[in-house]
C-alpha cells in the first residue's frame, strides 16, 4: 500500500466519461508523474484527489484513510498541498504575509478567532517565515506584494507556502507550463531540492518530458480516462502502447 | 504600548484628541460670525459625527477586510435601536443595559442573515443583504405592529409611554436616558470671548464608546484574524488550499460588523429614545457604504472621516437657504446677485445631496483610496518624501 491509493475511479461530466477504473499508488518518498496527452483526465483526477470534485465511483485513500467528501480545506490539513498551474497566491498580501497563513492554518487549524493577539507577536512563526524565505532565496523580497513579483518568484513562493506546512505529499500540476528553459531548469533543481531534503513524497502532472524523465521515479500513463501503463522511466521510454497514444503525437 | 505599534498608537491619540477635544475643534468660528452657521460643534451634530463613526468602522470591518459589500447593515443599526428603546420601556431609562442588549441582539440576527447570505458572493451576496434589510424594514415598518402583538410601534416609532413598566426607575432618577443618574442631555457651556463651547455628557459617553470600538478595530486589523480576513478577500481558493475554512472567517467578520452596528444603533436611541423604521431602510444602508468609500475603504481611519464629512454635509449644506446665500451674495450688484443664488441654489439646502454626489464622484475617480489617500498625497507633498505604498496609515488631518 502505498501513500496514496486510488482505486477503480470513475468521474463523468453528462455524457463524457472523464475518467474510467483509474487505479494508482503513490509510494511513500516518492515521484510519481502522471502524463497524458490534452484531455486525458490528468486535471480531473487531481481536483477528485484534492476534493474539488468527488468521484461517482471508486475509492482515494490518504495514509489509509478515505478522503472522499472531505472539503479542500480538510484535506489539506490531512497533509496534502497543490500548487496550481498558474501561482495561486495572496496577491494583496506581502510575501511575509503570504507564509504566515500558512503557517497559522498548520498551528491553528482551519479557524479560529484570533483577533486581539497580533500578528507582530508571532516571534516563532516569523523566525519560521524567514528560514524558508532564505532556503527560496526570497528573504530580500520579504515586505514586497506579492501580485508584483515575477512569475517564476510567485511560482517560488507558493512552493514555499506549501512546503512549510510540511505536507505529507505535494500534488504539482504542471509546474513549468509556459515557462522558459532556463526558468524549467531552475524548477527541477528545486524540486530536486526537496526531494532530496525533505521527508516528502510528489505527484507531479507535467507535459514537459524533460521535467518528468529527469524526477520522476514511476510514471503513470493516461490516456481517455484509463490509466495505460505505469512503470519506471526507464521502461516508459520505449513503450510501445505509450508512443502510439502519446509520444507518437508529439514526436 | 496596548499591543500597538508607534504609528497605530500615533493615530490612537490623533483620534483621542480629535474626539474629546471635538467641541472646541469643531467651533472655530464665533457664535455671532457670520461664518457661525459651520459650526458642527452642537451636541447632536456631534453625537451623530461620533455615532456613525462607529457604524463605518464596523462595517469596514466587513467590506474593508473581506470586501463583502453588504447592502444591509441599517438593518442591524435598527434592531440595535429598538433593542435599547425596549430596555427603556421595561428596565429604565440607565442607557447601560439597552446598550449592552443592543450589540448582543445584532449580534444574534447578523448571524442568522449572515449565515444565510454568505453562501453566495459578489453581488448575489450583496442583493442578499439587500433583501434581508428590506424584509426587515417591512416587518418593522407594518408587520410587527399590531395591537395584538406591538414589538415596533410601525410609522410613528418606538418610543416610551407613561405607562411603560420601567421597572428598575424612580422619582431620584432623570425622566429621560442617564447613565446612573447623569442625563445625556447634561451640558456645559463654556463661553471664551465670542465663542460659546458645549461639552455634552451624551456626546463624551459616546466618544469613549468610540474610542473603545477604534480600538478594537486596530487590534482586529493587526491580528492574525485580520490578516485572514484579508486573505479571504485576496484568493479564496488559495485559502481553502492552505487549509483555512474561509466561511467562518467570513461570517465571524459579518457578526462583528452587525455588533459595531448595533452598538451604533443603541447609541442613537439612548441620545434620543425614539427608534422608526426609517433607520432600517435601505438608503441607510447605502450611506454607511458611501461613508466607508469616501474616507478610504480598508483604512483603520478613513472610515471615521467619511462619516464626518457625509454627516457634516447633510446637517450644515442642508441648512443653507436661499435668505442665507442672497446674504452672502449681497455685495454684488442686485442682478447678478440673483443670478449667484440661482446658481448654487440647487447645491445647498435640500440639494446638499448633490454636493455630496459630485464629491463623491470626484473622490472616487481621482483618490480611490478616499479622504485618507488625499491626506497621504498631502502629506508627501508637505514633507517631499516618498512613503512606501504599504504603508497603509497616513498623518490623518482633521475631517472638519
Amino acid at each position: 500500500m502505498g501513500l496514496l491509493d486510488v482505486k477503480d475511479v470513475g468521474k463523468r461530466f453528462g455524457g463524457l466519461k472523464a475518467l474510467s477504473d483509474v487505479n494508482l499508488s503513490v509510494k511513500d518518498n516518492s515521484v510519481h508523474a502522471i502524463i497524458g496527452p490534452n484531455g486525458a483526465g490528468k486535471s480531473t483526477l487531481l481536483n477528485c484527489l484534492v476534493g474539488k470534485l468527488i468521484p461517482d465511483s471508486g475509492s482515494v485513500l490518504f495514509n489509509g484513510a478515505s478522503v472522499l467528501g472531505r472539503k479542500p480545506h480538510e484535506i489539506n490539513q490531512l497533509g496534502i498541498s497543490r500548487v496550481f498551474q498558474t501561482p495561486e497566491i495572496f496577491g494583496d498580501l506581502t510575501v511575509m504575509e503570504n507564509m504566515l497563513i500558512p503557517l497559522l492554518a498548520h498551528r491553528d487549524g482551519a479557524y479560529r478567532l484570533h483577533a486581539y493577539s497580533s500578528v507582530s507577536s508571532e516571534k516563532d512563526l516569523t523566525t519560521r517565515a524567514e528560514e524558508m524565505l532564505d532556503e527560496v532565496n526570497m528573504l530580500d523580497k520579504r515586505n514586497m506584494n506579492a501580485a508584483s513579483m515575477s512569475r517564476g518568484d510567485k511560482r517560488r513562493l507558493e512552493m514555499a507556502m506549501c512546503l512549510i506546512q510540511d505536507p505529507k505529499l505535494l500534488l504539482l500540476d504542471e509546474p513549468t507550463a509556459g515557462m522558459a528553459r532556463a526558468d524549467t531548469n531552475n524548477t527541477i533543481d528545486l524540486l530536486k531540492e526537496i526531494r532530496d531534503k525533505r521527508d516528502i513524497t510528489i505527484a507531479i502532472i507535467e507535459h514537459d518530458m524533460h521535467v518528468v524523465f529527469s524526477l520522476a521515479d514511476r510514471i503513470t500513463v493516461l490516456a481517455q480516462g484509463t490509466p495505460l501503463v505505469e512503470d519506471t522511466p526507464d521502461n516508459i521510454k520505449g513503450h510501445p502502447k505509450v508512443k502510439e497514444a502519446y509520444l507518437g503525437e508529439t514526436a | 504600548m496596548f499591543g500597538l505599534s508607534r504609528s497605530d498608537l500615533r493615530l490612537m491619540c490623533v483620534v483621542l484628541a480629535l474626539t474629546l477635544f471635538a467641541p472646541i475643534i469643531l467651533n472655530p468660528f464665533p457664535t455671532e460670525s457670520a461664518m457661525a452657521q459651520f459650526n458642527a460643534g452642537y451636541p447632536d451634530l456631534m453625537q451623530r459625527f461620533v455615532i456613525f463613526g462607529i457604524f463605518a468602522i464596523g462595517f469596514n470591518i466587513l467590506f474593508g477586510l473581506t470586501g463583502y459589500l453588504s447592502f444591509g447593515h441599517a438593518a442591524f443599526l435598527g434592531v440595535g435601536s429598538y433593542a435599547c428603546v425596549w430596555m427603556f420601556k421595561l428596565l429604565g431609562y440607565n442607557i447601560l443595559p439597552g446598550i449592552v442588549l443592543s450589540v448582543i441582539v445584532a449580534g444574534l440576527f447578523s448571524a442568522l442573515i449572515g449565515y444565510v447570505s454568505l453562501r453566495r458572493s459578489g453581488i448575489y451576496f450583496s442583493i442578499l443583504t439587500l433583501a434581508f434589510a428590506q424584509m426587515s424594514f417591512a416587518l418593522a415598518y407594518s408587520v410587527l405592529s399590531n395591537p395584538k402583538f406591538n414589538l415596533t410601534n410601525g410609522e410613528t416609532g418606538l418610543q416610551v409611554y407613561s405607562d411603560d413598566p420601567q421597572w428598575f426607575h424612580s422619582d431620584r432618577l432623570p425622566d429621560l436616558p442617564h447613565l446612573f443618574g447623569i442625563p445625556m442631555r447634561a451640558t456645559h457651556q463654556l463661553n471664551i470671548g465670542g465663542w460659546d463651547f458645549q461639552f455634552n455628557f451624551g456626546y463624551y459617553v459616546c466618544a469613549v464608546v468610540l474610542i473603545v470600538a477604534f480600538y478594537l478595530s486596530i487590534r482586529l486589523f493587526r491580528s492574525p484574524f485580520g490578516m485572514m480576513l484579508r486573505a479571504v478577500k485576496s484568493n479564496q481558493q488559495r485559502m481553502t488550499y492552505t487549509g483555512l475554512n474561509p466561511k467562518p472567517y467570513t461570517l465571524a467578520a459579518f457578526v462583528i460588523s452587525g455588533m459595531y452596528a448595533g452598538l451604533a444603533g443603541g447609541l442613537l436611541s439612548a441620545m434620543d429614545p425614539l427608534a422608526g423604521a426609517e433607520r432600517m431602510q435601505w438608503t441607510a444602508s447605502g450611506e454607511v457604504v458611501l461613508m466607508t468609500i469616501l474616507g478610504g475603504a480598508g483604512t483603520l481611519i478613513g472610515p471615521v472621516l467619511g462619516a464626518g464629512f457625509i454627516k457634516y454635509f447633510e446637517n450644515i449644506f442642508s441648512k443653507i437657504n436661499d435668505g442665507v446665500l442672497h446674504s452672502w451674495f449681497s455685495f454684488l450688484p442686485d442682478g447678478l446677485e440673483n443670478l449667484m443664488v440661482d446658481l448654487v441654489h440647487p447645491f445647498v439646502g435640500k440639494g446638499w445631496h448633490l454636493t455630496l454626489g459630485l464629491l463623491f464622484m470626484l473622490v472616487v475617480t481621482f483618490l480611490p483610496g478616499g479622504l485618507v489617500e488625499g491626506g497621504q498625497r498631502l502629506g508627501r507633498l508637505l514633507t517631499g518624501r516618498r512613503k512606501a505604498s504599504s504603508d497603509a496609515e497616513p498623518n490623518p488631518t482633521p475631517a472638519e
